[in-house]
């Protein structure tokens, strides 16, 4: 029986696979770097890296899960706005279909669903991460200034999604989460020293986000337009700065 | 293919120890050694997440409906920590004024934790204040108000164990009171004395002022202090009186019912 080496070359050999592959991959020093340096996504990464940093029990591998969680939502995400209408007659039934009528359609949005509260928990386990190797320190300041950032924007992605079903569950936690902006002071009807600018509940800090005095068509409608466009597009540009000054400032942290 | 295979284990760099080029000589190659972590990291993530979605479905309830409030209403679960703060402080302080400052306080942490040991690796012993700040207000004030709030509150925001039925109709007497009523103090709200506005104001201010009392008791011993200097001490002394701010509430209002501790026309502490 031949062993496995000489399986192989047999194969790697044969007619049928030189037809296909025209020459192999010699895994040289130049060829690994060139797998980094020629492929427009994985040069996100720089050629080599500190050893210590390809441990999963240094980074335990959070930012990079955080980063898929998004990328899956944006998929599923976009599937779901096939099928999605966000008026306040429709949204409740499309969710309906969704689930019973549309093929895959309960798995899509499961799979929005978990993946985002996923995305919640990673990106704290992340800042949790880099807080306890403190890689916040000079000169990746700036980085983590960003990373909370994209803390905030992870969460009220969360929350302007959280509406979009238009259930009973999705319109009270909206309406308890956006009560707070009536407080807020000087801008909210009910918060302090709101008479001396004279904001009314009609004219206020969340009528302003709600696009009315209670959560109807119009916030559902607000909630989707930053849900699906304003905010997604914000996070991937503040990504884009956190994943090239992670470059710019020296790689991942190590012990110097 | 063997020739070009890296050692993966350390290995000593070929500096001698005097030499003060440091261990970011100690490179591997991202391909495969990092690409290849990811791909399998992900493809775990992606199969937990395929059988967690296969197994369980999101939550959809009944259609919206602006006539019927639920009770309890409950923000989704990572506000929940915010929601809870509702109970102790007035909406304007816990959910206007305490995320802002959260926000801040968590950006401002680079530029005053000064201290360059502990730069990227693990370790407690060369900072414990930071450490200890992060993990009191991450586990204890962020994480278990989060749990508070999704397990142990029911009808009415009252407090129930999860194994318990909710009871809608549990009337808990509301005994709190304010500050300047409460029993022992009450003397100080008479308006003759210090009036309701100006004991709480007074109490605050004492609060705060303890940072002070501490900066000059200590600045001439610890080095610590000295090298913060006295704007990024500051800053730090007032974002962690303000987190300290949220225990005490809490503490003051389970042990005496106290609901606020500065009462003015225009808001309460
Ligand atoms: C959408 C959210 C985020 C994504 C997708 C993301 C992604 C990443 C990735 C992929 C890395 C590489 C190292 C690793 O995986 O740990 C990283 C590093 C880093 N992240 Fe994030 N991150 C996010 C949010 C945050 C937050 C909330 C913070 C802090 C508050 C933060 C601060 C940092 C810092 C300082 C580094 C450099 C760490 C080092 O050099 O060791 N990021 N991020």
């Amino acid at each position: 029986m031949p062993n496995f080496n000489e399986l192989k070359k047999r194969i790697v050999e044969s007619q049928l696979w030189r037809s296909i592959f025209r020459h192999d991959y010699p895994d040289t020093p130049r060829n690994r770097v060139l797998q980094i340096m020629a492929n427009v996504w994985l040069h996100l990464h720089p050629p080599k890296i500190r050893r210590h940093a390809i441990k999963i029990r240094f980074t335990w591998c959070m930012g990079g899960v955080t980063f898929l969680m998004f990328l899956v939502t944006v998929v599923t995400g976009v599937i779901l706005m096939f099928y999605y209408r966000p008026v306040a007659e429709y949204a409740y039934a499309d969710m309906k279909y969704l689930q019973y009528d549309v093929p895959f359609g309960m798995i899509m949005r499961n799979m929005h669903r978990w993946a985002a509260h996923g995305m919640v928990i990673t990106v704290w386990l992340h800042m949790f991460r880099v807080f306890m190797t403190g890689s916040y320190k000079a000169p990746r300041e700036f980085n983590w200034v960003v990373g909370v950032v994209l803390l905030t924007i992870t969460l009220l992605l969360s929350f302007t999604g959280y509406l979009l079903p238009w259930d009973q569950l999705s319109i009270w936690a909206v309406t308890v989460g956006t009560n707070m902006a009536r407080a807020t002071p000087l801008l909210g009807s009910e918060g302090p020293f709101a008479q001396v600018v004279g904001v009314t509940p009609r004219y206020d800090a969340r009528a302003f986000l709600l696009g009315g005095t209670l959560v109807g068509p119009p916030a559902l409608l607000r909630f989707y337009v930053l849900h699906c466009i304003f905010l997604p597009i914000l996070i991937s540009l503040l990504m884009i700065v956190h994943f090239w000054r992670i470059r710019k400032d020296g790689g991942i942290s190590g012990p110097l | 293919m063997a020739e070009a295979k890296e050692n993966t284990t350390s290995k000593p760099t070929a500096q001698s120890a005097g030499a003060h080029e440091p261990a970011v000589t100690d490179r591997v190659h991202v391909w495969p050694y990092l690409v290849r972590n990811e791909f399998i990291c992900s493809i775990i993530v992606m199969v937990i997440l395929t059988v967690w979605s296969i197994t369980i479905d999101a939550p959809l309830e009944e259609s919206a409906n602006p006539t019927q409030t639920p009770n309890p209403s409950k923000a989704p679960w990572y506000f929940l920590g915010l929601q809870e703060m509702l109970v102790y402080f007035d909406p304007w302080f816990a959910g206007v004024v305490l995320p802002s400052l959260i926000i801040v306080g968590l950006m401002i942490i680079p530029y005053v934790d000064i201290n360059p040991k502990g730069n990227g690796y693990y370790t407690f012993r060369e900072r414990p204040f930071a450490i200890t700040m992060f993990l009191f207000g991450f586990f204890f004030m962020w994480i278990s108000l989060i749990i508070t709030g999704v397990f142990f509150r029911g009808p009415g925001w009252n407090l129930f164990w999860p194994w318990e039925t909710w009871n809608p109709h549990l009337v808990i007497a509301l005994t709190n009171v304010d500050l300047s009523a409460w029993g022992p103090l009450r003397w100080m709200g008479n308006p003759k004395i210090f009036g309701v506005e100006v004991i709480g104001f007074v109490l605050i201010a004492f609060y705060y002022s303890t940072a002070f009392v501490f900066y000059y008791l200590k600045r001439d011993i610890s080095d610590a202090i000295r090298q913060l200097g006295p704007v990024r001490y500051g800053i730090v002394a007032f974002l962690f009186l303000t987190m300290m701010s949220l225990p005490i509430k809490v503490f003051l209002r389970l042990a005496f019912n106290i609901k606020n501790v500065w009462v003015t026309p225009w808001f309460n502490i």
